[in-house]
């Protein structure tokens, strides 16, 4: 292996090539075996793939070598029994352990929630092929600021649970609940595209830095155990951008309406 | 044709500098003004950068010339071949398949194994770990293998969408109650976990491909969707490993 990738510690083409084997191997045999169709444009799909290959080793490795180890470190000093002031010398009196010790902690959360699910990869394929499909009516950044804000909140309201120790599955069924009666809100065109925003949002760049907050969280506040408690976050940050898809639907809609009432009759229609 | 693909790489990579802004932001912020730390290897952080920038410029470039148009197409000539058997094997295979050997999904159900094994639900022995990991992998992606047959099912017929996310949820809501307080956390975050950057791209494709194909679906309405699916299945069949387990 070490002969075929020589390279493999400055880009990792051979690590990122064998995890999308599998979808090439499918798409491969379908085409070849079942649909025996020649593909239009075939050495353009080609370039395509090998650039997505290539972009994505260059991205991780990006990530790995400069924002992971970073954000991971910062994560696990804002945790820090010290910065929060819940060491040993308060232990036995609550003082410490007051929300507002943690604001850091919920901005950070906020703040970094909502900056990697900008640069997602997944979302702005998404975003893209939302735009072309509805023929320019969602917005691409509109879309994902809106899902960034979900995430955003969804994170900062998982932090708290974290710190709070309550039971996740009060919030998961709560925010179903909300999603619920905003389905019967919501123009329609839009449901299926917010319900899609919940899945995309959460993958390579989103996952590793909140994984890390919740680990540091939950092991460092006392009475928390993280193999209980840490998880839980990537269900907020796959369940809070529906909700915030859909109330940007209904803005922005809602919006439309205010501004054609106050518009001077246009004769032209 | 060289020419033609650097136009809109210049502007693309812009674009991806623009995406990476915020992160840089978050973290400088934090590190300099919340925790007065200085920042350490800026060589390092700005190589590092450069590369997210580019690869994220080279990943949406590919994108459109490759994942984009095949996933498309293939959706086309399965619906011209009009075998309904067949454009579900592949449904299935592309879910199953790509989620199977997803890292994130190990590294989960790794983390599940030890939960189990603190918990006493498994033996804690290595074995037992391992083994108790690979049945949650598979079990996860023979739910996000279901969820495209389901999703693609659903794009031909026009169900809407609604009712079936409501049942799903409700499903969640009922092994909710059933399940072991243990695999709970993980299960829910086995939703979001699933889905990759590259089945992303592709099963959006080969929905919004599907439902252009097929007369009286609209692409808006009825062609997104399948993702959704994808991250609600796992949770109801993680939450049942966990009870038969």
């Amino acid at each position: 292996m070490d002969a075929l990738c020589p390279f493999e510690h400055v880009i990792p083409l051979c690590a990122t090539f064998g995890d999308v084997l599998p979808i090439i191997a499918i798409l491969i045999g379908f085409q070849v075996l079942v649909l025996r169709r020649p593909v239009p444009n075939l050495r353009r799909v080609l370039l395509g793939f090998v650039l997505v290959l290539l972009g994505l080793a260059l991205f991780i490795q990006g990530l790995e070598t400069a924002l992971f180890p970073l954000g991971k470190l910062m994560a696990s000093q804002l945790t820090a029994p010290a910065f929060l002031g819940i060491g040993p010398d308060a232990a036995g009196t609550e003082s410490g352990r007051h929300w507002l010790a943690y604001l850091w902690v919920y901005l950070f959360a906020f703040a970094i929630g909502f900056a990697t699910t900008i640069a997602e990869p997944s979302l702005i394929a998404v975003a893209i092929k939302a735009n072309q499909v509805s023929a320019g009516a969602v917005d691409t950044w509109g879309l994902r600021i809106a899902v960034a804000i979900g995430v955003a909140i969804g994170i900062a309201i998982g932090a708290f649970r974290i710190v709070s120790g309550t039971p996740l599955h009060y919030y998961i069924i709560s925010g179903y609940v909300i999603v619920l009666i905003q389905t019967l809100f919501a123009p329609r065109s839009i449901v299926a595209l917010a319900y899609d925003s919940g899945g995309v949002t959460t993958s390579t760049v989103t996952v590793p830095l909140v994984a890390a907050l919740g680990l540091g969280l939950s092991s460092n506040i006392p009475g928390r155990n993280p193999l209980l408690d840490g998880f839980g976050l990537i269900a907020f940050a796959s369940l809070f951008p529906i909700m915030s898809v859909m109330g940007y639907a209904q803005l922005s809609e809602w919006y439309a309406r205010i501004s054609q009432r106050h518009k001077p009759p246009n004769e032209d229609y | 044709m060289l020419k033609r693909l650097l136009a809109p790489f210049a502007s693309s990579l812009l674009d991806s500098l623009r995406d990476l802004l915020p992160i840089v932001a978050v973290i400088l912020f934090f590190q300099l003004f919340v925790l007065h730390e200085p920042i350490p290897n800026l060589l390092d952080l700005t190589l590092g950068a450069g590369m997210v920038v580019m690869g994220l410029t080279l990943f949406v470039q590919g994108l459109k010339l490759g994942l984009f148009p095949i996933g498309e197409t293939m959706a086309w000539d399965f619906a011209r071949k009009g075998s309904l058997l067949w454009l579900l094997a592949f449904a299935f295979s592309l879910g199953f398949g790509t989620t199977v050997a997803e890292p994130a999904l190990i590294a989960v159900a790794a983390e599940a194994a030890d939960v189990a094994a603190d918990a006493g639900m498994i033996a804690t022995g290595k074995e037992a770990k391992i083994a108790y990991a690979e049945g949650l992998r598979y079990t996860v992606a023979l739910a996000v293998g279901l969820a495209i047959v389901i999703g693609v099912l659903r794009i031909l017929r026009g169900w809407p969408i609604a009712w079936l996310i409501i049942s799903g949820y409700i499903g969640v809501v009922v092994m909710t109650v059933f399940a072991p307080r243990e695999i709970i956390g993980i299960a829910y975050d086995s939703g979001g976990v699933t889905t990759s950057t590259i089945t992303v791209p592709l099963v959006t494709a080969l929905g919004v491909g599907l439902a252009s194909s097929i007369e009286g679906r609209n692409p808006m309405t009825d062609g997104f969707g399948l993702i959704a699916f994808a991250s609600l299945t796992p949770m109801i069949f993680v939450m049942g490993y966990g009870i038969l387990i």
